[in-house]
């Protein structure tokens, strides 16, 4: 029996799992797909979130600072990239002004610190490549980029070297309560544990409603996205927001950790809980809005589109607690944006209830950081040189477009919780993630993964076991 | 750090042309840096037939001509090194290499030569709507998968774009049992060799859409299908036009994009029609001592032209390397694309490094049958030459006489336009 049954391997179950990892407990993830990261914490903005934009009082406004400020120790500690270069709300009518106060006033309410209005002409400065119809905008210092794979990946590594187990393609279908026990359902058997945590994301409703009788509906809100080459990566140095004007709500223009261009996302509820389909509507709303940050679109420089659905519940907060009428039953639930900023903070306090709930203790033994994968781009020259003197294999580039090694790629499949997809290695390690999308490398990661996992390269998959690459042999 | 007169980037065609060409120009010095573990680039994987008839007057396949190349690259004793990829190129001309056996290491070129072709674009590039499933692949990379490892992607195919990778891969494979559904193309042409069209569909009873577009990927972890739709004269999908067609795999021929990173990098000037770098008559970039040819320079569609433009770099980079620089002071002829041309390769001609005629290259923007294509220096009408056809596929030649250049030499600007019937 486990102490603790984690649902959902996003940024939720990880955080959760790794701050309860520090404590004496048995401790196991369920997520059911075959790899962490692959619900909304895969398909997002990437962004530590100030915390300007939540209503102050709310749980949102609170974890949002909380997560911001947790996220320098927590990013070093884990070994990701993580960069403070701020944010810029704009405004485009002289009328508006005043709305800027207000988010700023929101802002220092909610505790966010190296909050100022600019004018035009200080914005000009900062940003060169915003259009000349921006007249004043809110400047905010502590919002940052984040990488969202890998700060998923780190979470669940570090809890998974803390003793915290996981089991892929597990998806819980019912539970039963049993005096002391909670009996979870599973399409790979039952689990039981004293408790239960749901991280579920979009689906965390209907598990929560399986237990409770206080119903909860989320209504998966998608927002699609374009992801440009890094040649374009530096047309903004700021994460750029829109205020919202009679058009609705603005859109994103961001850098990211790794050097792109993001421009997204839209706001659309949809009903299909798996609807992370992009449509022709949306994507043509991007780049109309985009015209009011950017001078040009850049056309030519998108790599790939993309979408995410956040996990809106009607009552348009986080709600992370034990439920009422289901003792031992603890939700994470509602984690729509700022869900990754506040995922360290949702981590800790959810990981506190449960201590004092369980009465649990802290381990002596708790590994607080993570070596993570060696990769090369990351390195300086010198850095590079020194590995390649230990492995040849990481100099050889199998990733043109992102400079991925072989040693990378094999370090990535035999990591903890090791990529085994196609997908599972892009975003370890960002074989095929660059400006060709993995058509030169596809075929090389293909023979890779089938020799390391010895499976035939016919079994190995784009992401899930329906998603086969290669359909067979050609005629001899 | 190990000295070379010429360092070539890219063991393709090109690469393979030009050093062949700079030796036979009197530089003994060269070295060819390739990142794959053969010689002959993209060729390798194009097994079919229909290379070489204009530089060995025979039908040659793909590795047969890189092989002739690799032959003469061998007999001349010219150095290369495979498995090794140039990762930048300084102002210096230091060239920085990294591979398995020496780790990372730098070169000193006194003048490189950039032949490093071009790759696919994507499917981002066209945004088409709908999940990522698996079964979207780039024509090219398929090709490489068939033809090199022997694995096919899939058992029902729609095809994107009717370049002639795309048509090539149509008939690939049929022939290997697969069936395709159709090739479809936005435009109402082709931007194929027409030769092509016959062979790979007409033959193989493989329609061509035209006028049409991929509206949508259906399938969310491996494709089912696509939505076709018709398109307006914008290449806009016309809405109610939809047509679901059943299919396990997509192949994308959208277009190819020279690869040029480490040219930007190093600070060489690209010309935003070809993605390429904007190089005189001389093939010679802004950096001085840094020349470019082949796809890295602009998309060919046939290896020909690509080895005959690069013979003309080798040449150049060697007459460089004797006289120790390049004099680019003299007057600059600027050549200009006008009406119903997209493109010229070069920009320009050096008065002072003129020593040949000047092959000028260009592609037409839309498809002419019975056109003339115009050269006006300045006002003066040069030449007046009938094309029975054009079309933006097909990579167009024109050869401007040295002797004529000098004779006009007050010209500021020599202009290429068609002449529509
Ligand atoms: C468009 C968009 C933009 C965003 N931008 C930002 C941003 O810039 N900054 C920010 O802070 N936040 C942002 N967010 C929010 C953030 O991405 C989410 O809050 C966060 O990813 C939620 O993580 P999660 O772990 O709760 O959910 P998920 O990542 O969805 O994880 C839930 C997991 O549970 C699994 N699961 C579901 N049902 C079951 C079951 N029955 N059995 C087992 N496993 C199950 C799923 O497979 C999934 O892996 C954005 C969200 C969206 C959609
Ligand atoms: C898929 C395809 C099919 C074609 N089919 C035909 C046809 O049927 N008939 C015909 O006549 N023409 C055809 N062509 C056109 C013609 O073959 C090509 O235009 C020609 O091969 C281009 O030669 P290249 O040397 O410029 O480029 P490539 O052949 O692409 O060679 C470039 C070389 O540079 C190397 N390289 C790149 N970057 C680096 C680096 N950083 N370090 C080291 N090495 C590097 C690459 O590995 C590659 O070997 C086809 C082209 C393509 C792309």
């Amino acid at each position: 029996m486990y102490d603790v049954l984690i649902i959902g391997g996003g940024f939720s179950g990880s955080a959760i799992a790794r701050e309860l990892s520090k404590y004496n407990a048995k401790i196991a993830v369920l997520e059911k797909t075959e790899d962490i990261c692959e619900g909304t914490s895969k398909a997002n903005t990437a962004l530590a979130h100030g915390g300007f934009d939540a209503k102050p009082g709310t749980l949102k406004a609170k974890l949002n600072v909380q997560g911001n400020k947790m996220m320098d120790k927590l990013t070093k500690d884990l070994n990701i990239p993580f960069e403070r270069n701020g944010a810029l709300v704009l405004c485009f009518d002289e009328k508006d002004i005043p709305k800027l106060e207000e988010l700023k006033e929101r802002g220092e309410k909610n505790g966010v610190p190296g909050l100022s209005i600019i004018n035009q002409e200080e914005l000009r400065k900062l940003e060169p490549n915003i259009t000349d119809d921006a007249v004043a905008a809110l400047l905010c210092e502590s919002a940052g980029i984040i990488c969202t794979f890998t700060l998923n990946f780190a979470l669940a590594e570090n809890a998974y070297e803390n003793g915290v187990e996981f089991f892929f393609n597990t998806a819980v279908e019912g539970f039963t309560k049993k005096e002391d026990r909670w009996i979870v359902h599973t399409n790979n058997g039952d689990y039981e544990a004293k408790a239960v945590v749901n991280a579920a994301g979009v689906y965390a409703d209907e598990l929560h409603n399986m237990v409770s009788s206080k119903k909860h509906s989320i209504t998966p809100r998608r927002g699609q996205y374009f992801l440009m080459d890094k040649q374009v990566g530096d047309t903004v140095k700021r994460t750029v927001f829109q205020l919202p004007t009679k058009f609705g709500k603005g859109i994103v223009v961001t850098p990211t950790v790794d050097g792109n261009l993001l421009i997204g996302p839209t706001a659309e509820d949809i009903e299909d809980k798996e609807g992370v389909d992009t449509t022709k509507e949306g994507l043509d709303e991007i780049m109309e809005k985009s015209k009011m940050t950017l001078k040009s679109f850049p056309y030519g420089s998108v790599i790939t589109s993309f979408s995410g659905l956040r996990a809106h519940d009607e009552e348009d907060d986080f709600v992370v607690e034990e439920v009422e009428d289901a003792e031992y039953f603890f939700d994470a639930l509602g984690i729509e944006s700022p869900g990754l900023t506040s995922s360290p903070a949702i981590g800790l306090m959810m990981a506190n209830l449960i201590r004092d709930k369980l009465n649990l203790q802290e381990k002596d033994n708790f590994k607080e950081t993570r070596e993570g994968l060696p990769l090369t781009n990351r390195m300086t020259p010198e850095e590079h040189k020194a590995l390649i003197e230990k492995d040849s294999s990481f100099s050889k580039i199998i990733c043109r477009c992102e400079m991925i090694t072989e040693g990378e790629i094999v370090a990535a499949i035999h990591s903890p919780l090791g990529g085994k997809t196609l997908d599972g290695l892009k975003r370890r390690v960002r074989a095929g993630a660059g400006r060709c999308q993995g058509g030169f490398c596809s075929p090389k990661v293909i023979e890779i993964i089938s020799r390391e996992l010895n499976i035939p390269q016919e079994e190995v998959m784009k992401n899930n076991s329906n998603s086969k690459i290669i359909l067979g042999r050609t005629k001899e | 750090m190990k000295e070379y007169d010429i360092v070539v980037i890219g063991g393709g065609p090109a690469g393979l042309a030009a050093a062949y060409s700079a030796k036979e120009n009197g530089i003994d010095n060269i070295l060819i840096i390739e990142r794959d573990n053969i010689l002959g680039g993209i060729l390798n994987q194009c097994i079919h037939n229909g290379f070489g008839l204009h530089v060995f007057k025979e039908e040659l396949t793909g590795p047969e001509y890189a092989e002739r190349y690799a032959n003469l690259v061998e007999e001349k004793n010219i150095e290369y090194i495979l498995n090794s990829m140039v990762l930048s190129v300084d102002e210096n001309k230091v060239v920085t290499v990294m591979n398995e056996e020496d780790g990372i290491f730098e070169i000193q070129a006194k003048a490189v030569i950039l032949a490093m072709g071009c790759r696919e674009r994507s499917r981002g590039a066209i945004n088409i709507p709908g999940y990522r499933p698996s079964g979207v692949f780039s024509a090219g990379m398929v090709q490489r998968l068939m033809n090199m490892e022997g694995y096919i992607p899939g058992k029902e195919v729609v095809i994107f774009g009717s370049g002639d990778i795309g048509l090539i891969m149509a008939r690939r494979m049929a022939l290997e049992g697969a069936k395709v559904k159709a090739v479809v193309e936005r435009k109402p042409y082709s931007s194929g060799l027409q030769r092509n069209i016959v062979q790979c569909l007409d033959d193989y009873d493989i329609p061509l859409l035209y006028q049409h577009t991929v509206s949508k990927v259906v399938g969310k972890d491996r494709m089912e299908g696509v939505v076709l739709s018709k398109v307006d004269d914008k290449k806009q999908a016309i809405p109610g036009t939809e047509e679901f067609v059943s299919c396990d795999t997509l192949l994308l021929s959208v277009g190819l994009i020279p690869e040029n990173e480490i040219s930007r990098d190093l600070g060489v000037k690209m010309n935003r029609k070809t993605s390429g770098p904007i190089v005189g008559e001389n093939l010679m970039t802004n950096v001085e001592g840094v020349f470019a040819c082949g796809n890295v320079l602009h998309v060919h569609d046939l290896v020909d032209h690509v080895t005959m433009e690069s013979n003309i770099a080798g040449k150049k980079a060697a007459e460089y390397i004797k006289m120790n620089k390049v004099d680019t002071s003299g007057k600059k002829i600027q050549l200009i694309p006008d009406k119903g041309v997209s493109y010229l390769v070069p920009d320009h001609i050096n008065l002072s490094t003129l020593s040949d005629d000047v092959t000028v290259r260009f592609r037409v923007t839309d498809v002419y049958e019975g056109a003339y294509v115009d050269v006006n220096f300045d006002d003066e009408l040069a030449i007046h030459r009938k094309k029975p056809f054009l079309a933006p596929g097909e990579m167009q030649e024109i050869k401007l006489k040295k002797d004529y250049i000098l004779e006009h030499q007050n010209t500021d600007n020599i202009t290429f336009k068609v002449e529509a019937k």
